[in-house]
């Protein structure tokens, strides 16, 4: 009766699972009498298959096709999943890796310093709201390279999050931490990184982590206007393929991927968060 | 006056108005000395300004007017000459008991190598008990810890002077009296000049050579120096068995319960001079208190000779 709260979750888990399999199946089972209704239709059509979503079976098969084979190369519109996802990735990493050298060492003058904070904050608060794929249009003609353009995207749309966090995360550390600096005369690069930093560290982080969430939304969008290679790109060809089996499994990948990435960040959180 | 490690003088707080409020005067005219080696703590109601005279002397703060002068220089800004135990313990929580000593004594001797650190601060932490414990966070400490690695910390700088700001006022009164024992302990041998806020009587006839009694803010001053006349090697468990230990407790509970107000509504004693308020010494006669060191008035002003070293 007692059995742990993780393992019961689990099984309710994997229950909802099989349902939601067997619905699933059941409402893309081929409709048999229709084919026969209208066979010759079905048979201008070229063939018995049915016109609506594929089966779960067909995806995992479609599943199992791609996982087993990620890597491979056949020209430009037909890459393996795992070289689509390593530029997705790379234009992410690029692009959040560029906003966090800018955002944190500017967050931190803006939490410390009032004076900083009132005159940049108008700037924040227009930019802040512009959606990422506005910039696009913008970024492409001053660029004048489309991979370069989406890298930028993510950029713009990753500063924000991890520049009003640092801020904060900064211009809150308690006082008397700050006070204790003081009494001990720590010099200012000292102060900033031994006293400031580790007490904003888990808001910063938090900051980093909503930052990722979005850049890994707006890849996708950004890759499927750029085109060209990308998970979002992928997304865009299979759909233009008709192929509905590659664009659900593709929507599964950017799903699990940007799963992961939330854990990874989730985990850095932990690691510098200091109970009180 | 000749030979005081520490003088204060005409020391005024007056804070901003709120809005549309009339600027607040905290205290004023706050002149008090302290000599090298006393242990000195300071009471008054809430509201009188103490934390904010500490945070004047540790550097935190800045008064209104009036100076500060410590070993002859002009206080001006935090000093590593003066350690501060915050009264929130103010630990650093990512770091470990260990660290946050650590963290004072490489301010304090950043040419130090890391053995010659390593033994200092082991050396503190040893002193305030905290051996064994030295790698916990201080979530993992109980308050008396935390605030025990707090007192390390600011005698590991070895300052010239040390500030409690109400250090123990957030502990259990069993856990307060074991780090009262232990704070005489360290401050006898080393001689440590010590500054203290408490609200708490008794701690301060244990701990105190002498006791500034605040009146009420706002404009709070210090309407009395009370002598500590209890025999220096005083204990916890002896305390309240000296003959003037009733004495002097009264009067430091009818300063509070009554005076303290009175003062602040204007009943200052006669002859009151704010530059050196009134020296008492209850429980002792003048014949003891000349004994004891208190030598009565020379032209018009209480004058008091190095008790400690007479009492000792």
């Amino acid at each position: 009766m007692s059995r742990p709260i993780g393992l019961r979750a689990a099984l309710l888990s994997i229950a909802l699972f099989a349902l939601l399999i067997a619905v699933w199946h059941f409402a893309t089972l081929p409709a048999e009498k229709a084919a026969v209704a209208d066979s010759e239709y079905a048979r201008l059509m070229g063939g018995k298959k049915s016109a609506g979503l594929p089966t779960p079976a067909q995806i995992g098969e479609t599943i199992v096709k791609h996982v087993s084979d990620p890597l491979y190369d056949n020209g430009p519109n037909d890459k393996g999943i795992g070289i689509q996802l390593a530029y997705s990735m790379a234009r992410v990493g690029a692009g959040f890796a560029l906003a966090a050298l800018l955002a944190i060492p500017l967050g931190f003058l803006i939490g410390m310093s009032p004076l900083v904070h009132r005159a940049l904050n108008p700037f924040i608060q227009v930019l802040k709201p512009i959606s990422p794929l506005a910039w696009m249009p913008l970024a492409l003609y001053t660029i004048k390279d489309a991979p370069t353009s989406s890298i930028f995207v993510i950029f713009i749309c990753s500063v924000w999050p991890m520049l009003l966090n640092t801020a904060h995360g900064v211009a809150s550390v308690r006082r008397e931490w700050l006070d204790v600096a003081k009494t001990l005369e720590v010099g200012a690069l000292r102060r900033a990184f031994r006293v400031v930093l580790p007490a904003a560290a888990p808001t910063i982080v938090t900051g980093m982590r909503i930052s990722m969430g979005i850049a890994w939304l707006v890849i996708v969008a950004a890759e499927m206007l750029v085109g060209g290679t990308g998970i979002g790109y992928f997304v865009w060809n299979e759909w233009n393929n008709l192929s509905l089996n590659n664009v659900i499994f593709a929507i599964l990948t950017i799903g699990v991927v940007g799963m992961a990435l939330d854990l990874m960040f989730g985990w850095l959180t932990r690691l510098v968060t200091y109970p009180e | 006056m000749i030979g005081e490690f520490l003088k204060v003088e005409g020391l005024t707080k007056v804070f901003p108005p709120a809005r549309g409020g009339a600027p607040l005067t905290v205290f004023e005219d706050v002149h008090f000395a302290i000599r090298r080696g006393e242990f000195v703590c300071i009471i008054g109601h809430s509201g009188c300004g103490k934390s904010t005279i500490l945070n004047i002397l540790a550097g935190l703060d800045e008064a209104t007017t009036g100076v500060v002068v410590m070993d002859g220089r002009e206080v001006s800004g935090p000093s590593l000459d003066r350690g501060v135990v915050f009264q929130g313990h103010a630990l650093m929580p990512w770091l470990s008991a260990y660290s946050n000593v650590e963290f004072a004594v490489r301010s304090r001797w950043p040419e130090w190598n890391r053995g010659k650190i390593a033994a200092h601060c082991r050396q503190y932490l040893e002193l305030v008990g905290l051996t064994g414990s030295e790698h916990k966070k201080p979530a993992e400490l109980s308050g008396g810890m935390k605030q025990r690695v707090g007192i390390a910390r600011a005698f590991a700088i070895q300052p010239k002077m040390l500030l409690l700001d109400e250090p123990f006022g957030a502990l259990d009164a069993l856990t307060r009296g074991l780090i009262q024992d232990e704070l005489l302990k360290i401050c006898a041998p080393t001689h440590q000049t010590v500054f203290m806020i408490t609200h708490d009587v008794d701690e301060a006839m244990l701990l105190a050579d002498k006791i500034l009694l605040m009146s009420n803010g706002p404009r709070a001053r210090i309407a009395e120096i009370v002598v500590n006349t209890l025999p220096r090697e005083r204990t916890r468990s002896t305390l309240h068995k000296e003959p003037q230990y009733y004495a002097i407790r009264n009067h430091l509970v009818d300063f509070l319960m009554t005076r303290s107000k009175q003062y602040a509504d204007g009943a200052l004693p006669d002859h009151y001079d704010s530059r050196s308020p009134p020296v008492v010494t209850p429980g002792l006669g003048t014949h003891l208190a000349s004994v004891h060191g208190y030598v009565g008035k020379i032209a018009g002003k209480p004058v008091l000779v190095n008790l400690r070293n007479t009492l000792n």
